[in-house]
């Protein structure tokens, strides 16, 4: 079964027509990577697969459930689907610790104990053990946004969602996040969906390219045929001559 | 001023105390009531926002003395029977809460929205991102327009004066109507409502100093 289905998905902010025909299946996983210029619709439709924007017509299917069904809870699906945003969005009253701990113990309530072990497993894992006790804002942009992987991590979700992870950063903090991403894609079953403009990441760890332009799906290619080969789509081949020279 | 102290300290002290205890019971209820009002305007169920938008546009938007007097008439007379201390409690309390409810309702905007999206990504429900995540970092922010809504709240506690609350105020005007010595009488009610409300300016000055250690 799919991870993620999109079925004829549509979606307006106003008159303005964000999402036009979506039809996209990822499988469990998978490593999908979404490009495109921007006011593409890249953020839009990544956002939609957890419900922080609603859809307006078709069929959305995530982890078994339609979530443009209003019936659907969506704290449910959320769960499973964890998300690390572009500003990061770290719980700025809260310890990095507290940032970890808080959602497992109220959404899940796992054990005190066995939350705190987890918790500073994953700090390891992202090598920030010793900003356990430090405040968000303490953090650089790079250590931040490790932390908010960890946190989304700390959900064991079975999805990632990453929007523009790299983008608020600093040249010389990319690569740190970059590594625990690509740690998660190679170690894991785990599906990502990772809107970024990192071609090296897509070219290492990605399955799948996918190439969005005026809120439309214009190219779904595997990685090979997407660098190797040629889009066949010109306006992706213009895109991609234009991100590999920088 | 010595004379005024010595001859009707136990007046004083009663009004004093009178006015501590609208004051403690206004605060509390006004917060409680004015953050209810507040969340509710920022819900996006659009009836319980036209109601926290419409309780506080009505009674910002009236005289504290006619919303006490409203209590300490209309009420006595249509339903039971109410104090005047009672009546201009309650009245401090709701005029007070429309204030508060504006203020926290600002302090709940001014969270990043980032938060609310980042509790909610991580699967917490709207009312555990409210009440863990974006009210303790609303109440930070307001914490210095709280403060001058709290030493309003106590400087307009002087209206129980005229409902017979037998507050400071209530007897001052008695101390000077009955001594004529009305410079000396209002000098030393104004000293004790300054007795009340210096600590408390102070003390919101403190919690503004420690919440704002926490972080940076």
């Amino acid at each position: 079964m799919s991870m993620i289905e999109f079925q004829d998905v549509e979606k307006y902010y106003g008159d303005f027509h964000a999402l036009k025909d979506i039809n996209l299946k990822i499988e469990a996983g998978e490593t999908v990577v979404l490009i495109g210029p921007s006011g593409s619709g890249k953020s839009t439709l990544i956002r939609t697969v957890n419900g922080l924007e609603r859809i307006n017509s078709g069929k959305l299917i995530v982890n078994g459930r339609d979530i443009a069904d209003k019936k659907t809870d969506m704290n449910k699906t959320r769960k499973n689907v964890g998300m690390v945003f572009q500003h990061f969005n770290l719980y700025n009253n809260k310890t990095v610790l507290e940032n970890i701990m808080l959602a497992p113990r109220l959404v899940l309530g796992r054990d005190e104990a066995e939350n705190k072990k987890l918790a500073m497993e994953l700090l390891e894992k992202v090598g920030l053990a010793d900003k356990a006790e430090s405040m968000p804002a303490m953090l650089s942009g790079g250590q931040a946004q490790r932390i908010a992987i960890a946190r989304s991590l700390a959900m064991q979700p079975k999805c990632i969602l990453f929007d523009e992870p790299t983008s608020a950063l600093d040249p010389e903090m990319i690569d740190d996040v970059l590594n625990v991403m690509k740690d998660i894609a190679r170690d894991s079953s785990m599906t990502m969906l990772v809107v970024t403009h990192e071609m090296g990441f897509a070219r290492e760890v990605g399955d799948r390219v996918i190439f969005m332009a005026d809120g439309q799906i214009l190219e779904d290619d595997t990685k090979e045929k997407f660098f190797d080969g040629e889009p066949t789509n010109e306006r992706a081949r213009q895109f991609l001559s234009k991100i590999i020279k920088h | 001023m010595i004379n005024i102290i010595s001859n009707h300290w136990q007046t004083l002290l009663y009004g004093l105390g009178q006015t501590l205890l609208c004051s403690i019971l206004a605060l509390f209820f006004s917060l409680v009531i004015g953050s209810l009002f507040a969340i509710m305007e920022v819900l996006p169920n659009k009836i319980a926002h036209t109601i926290g938008r419409a309780y506080v546009e009505l009674f910002r938007n009236i005289p504290l003395l006619v919303v006490t007097m409203f209590f300490y008439i209309v009420i006595p007379k249509f339903f039971f029977q109410i104090s005047g201390f009672a009546a201009g409690t309650i009245g401090l309390t709701i005029y007070t809460s429309a204030f508060i409810a504006e203020t926290v309702r600002a302090g709940i905007q001014s969270v990043d929205t980032g938060q609310m999206e980042g509790s909610r990504a991580n699967g917490m429900t709207y009312w555990q991102a409210m009440r863990y995540i974006v009210l303790p970092q609303a109440f930070k922010i307001v914490i210095p327009p709280l403060g001058n809504q709290f030493i309003n709240l106590v400087k307009n506690s002087s209206v129980l004066a005229f409902v017979a609350g037998f507050d400071l105020m209530y007897e001052g005007n008695t101390i000077a109507s009955t001594t004529f010595d009305t410079i000396n009488s209002y000098l030393v009610v104004g000293v004790l409502y300054l007795i009340i409300t210096m600590p408390l300016s102070y003390y919101m000055r403190y919690l503004e100093k420690k919440s704002n250690r926490g972080v940076n």
